[in-house]
């Protein structure tokens, strides 16, 4: 099977992979965004995407995405240190104009990966995941009910503690040194660069890569400062009125 | 007027392919600046053999740059620091007095060492044979002219024919990867009418010798383009890639 012997096969899957998770990253950061300007608006984004059909879908569908993607980095990751060899150059050197980023993707994936486990734990398991088990008949407080379709309580529990803003924080910069290489090289694995768009292809992967982790960022370094509707001391967000 | 200067060289020593390798420190003196890369190595090798010692083995052939036949991984660079510069083309003026240089040669899976600094690079013969090349009706001589083609495709397949074959890409490369010179060929007859033709078959047929003779795949680091001493774009990579992944999608 060709994506899986041929280089430029595995290179195709590696592509669309990524792509499909930079086009989530976007459209994640977007509505994390919306979070710390108007959290009552952040909740009505979480409850429609609960436990209904096409959000499952598309949370399958994501996580097909990341398990292919990271089966394949470790895949490749192997073939092409078999392809080096065993013998090491004593003297090496960066050429300049070769990123870092480019040659440290696994690294990153790596630590990305190591923070996605605590993210999962930390919001998904508390929102979606409780819907799911609920609706599959499992006895559920009716807090942890309520509060599963209220993503921005549980950014500002959260991010209100320093630690985690930090910490998140650090797996942002991880993600955009990622992303600066993963961008442009996944359209050039898809072949769709050429001598002119080189640079601009590069570019692009820049302005996308930092959009995205500057929306991210946002979330936790309001988290810091106290500041927005969300986080100030003055926050009129509730995440419980009845309760 | 002439300099010379003093050198201390650390050069890589292995008596055959599946013998352990190790590094030997030879002391040059007076060494003329104005003396290529090549012919300084031939100075060591007049003087070992003035000592009865074996001679370093390493591959030359034309010397100013077109054959390919060079190689070496020097300071960390194949072909050099230098940038566009084959080995036969480097001069000693770009070294200090007392410098120490360590020459080693490729290190690469798909390019096993044979003897000292000299690799077998017969990989990129296997490749060629593959597809790298147009399958021609002989028969009379056309017009010159009777062909139009586009300046910039004329242009574009001109700079991936420079390629001289060296497999500086390979040893540049983290993943051992021989895209970079796999592309060039492809790329050059692919620009021209006479090898659009066999553009999908040869594509297929070069990659997967290109795989099967185990080099490595491409990450996109750049780093072959910048240490290619014929400045290959790595655009051309994404050609290889375009003519590749259509060609397969068509089948
Ligand atoms: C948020 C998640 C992620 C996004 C958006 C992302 C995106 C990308 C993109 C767009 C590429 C370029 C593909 C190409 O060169 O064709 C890439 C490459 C890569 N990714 Fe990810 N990635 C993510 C997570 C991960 C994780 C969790 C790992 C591993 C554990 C990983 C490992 C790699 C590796 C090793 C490469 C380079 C492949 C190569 O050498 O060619 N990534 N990624
Ligand atoms: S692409 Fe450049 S480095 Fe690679 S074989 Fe051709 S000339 Fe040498
Ligand atoms: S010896 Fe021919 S290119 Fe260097």
């Amino acid at each position: 099977m060709w994506l899986i012997d041929s280089s430029i096969g595995r290179k195709l899957i590696m592509g669309i992979t990524g792509v499909m998770l930079v086009v989530f990253l976007l459209f994640h950061s977007i509505m994390n965004f919306v979070a710390i300007i108007n959290p009552e608006a952040y909740d009505a984004i979480s409850a429609f995407l609960g436990a209904n059909w096409y959000a499952l879908i598309a949370t399958m569908g994501l996580g097909l995405g990341f398990i292919v993607h990271i089966v394949y980095a470790f895949y490749l990751t192997v073939r092409n240190r078999i392809a080096r060899g065993n013998d090491r150059y004593a003297v090496t050197s960066t050429p300049e104009g070769v990123s870092w980023a480019s040659q440290n993707m696994l690294v990153l994936g790596i630590i990305i990966l190591g923070f996605l486990a605590l993210h999962l734990y930390q919001f998904w398991s508390k929102m979606q995941l409780v819907e799911v088990l609920h609706m599959a008949g499992v006895h559920t407080p009716e807090e942890d009910l309520l509060l599963a379709t209220k993503g921005a309580h549980w950014v500002k529990h959260y991010f209100s503690q320093p630690v985690y803003a930090v910490l998140y924080i650090v797996w942002l910069v991880a993600l955009w040194y990622h992303l600066t290489h993963g961008v442009w090289s996944s359209l050039q694995s898809l072949g769709l660069n050429n001598k002119t768009w080189y640079p601009r292809v590069k570019k692009i992967s820049n302005v996308v890569a930092t959009i995205i982790v500057l929306l991210f960022i946002a979330v936790p370094v309001f988290g810091l400062l106290e500041a927005g509707p969300l986080f100030s001391a003055t926050s009129t967000y509730h995440s419980l009125p009845t309760l | 007027m002439e300099k010379t200067i003093n050198i201390t060289l650390k050069v890589w020593r292995q008596a055959g392919p599946n013998v352990k390798g190790k590094f030997e420190t030879y002391k040059l003196d007076k060494v003329s600046t104005d003396s290529s890369f090549l012919e300084m190595m031939d100075i060591l090798n007049e003087k070992l053999l003035s000592e009865r010692k074996e001679p370093v083995v390493f591959d030359h052939d034309c010397r100013e740059g077109i054959c390919g036949m060079c190689s070496l991984y020097i300071n960390g660079h194949p072909h050099g620091v230098d940038a566009n510069t084959t080995t036969c083309q480097l001069h000693m003026r770009r070294f200090k007095d007392g410098d120490t240089i360590t020459i080693e040669p490729w290190r690469s899976a798909g390019f096993p060492v044979i003897k000292d600094l000299m690799v077998d690079r017969s990989a990129f013969d296997k490749i060629i044979q593959a597809g790298g090349y147009v399958s021609v009706n002989t028969g009379g001589i056309p017009d010159a002219n009777a062909i139009p083609i586009p300046k910039e495709d004329a242009d574009e397949a001109m700079d991936a024919a420079s390629c001289i074959g060296c497999g500086a890409c390979v040893a540049a490369c983290k993943n051992g990867s021989a895209m970079l010179f796999v592309a060039a060929k492809v790329s050059q007859l692919a620009l021209l009418p006479q090898g659009r033709v066999e553009g999908a078959r040869r594509a297929k047929a070069m990659v997967s010798k290109m795989d099967e003779l185990g080099f490595g795949n491409c990450s996109n680091t750049g780093a072959c383009e910048v240490e290619c001493p014929k400045s290959v774009s790595i655009s051309h990579i994404a050609r290889l890639n375009r003519e590749f992944l259509s060609a397969k999608i068509k089948d």
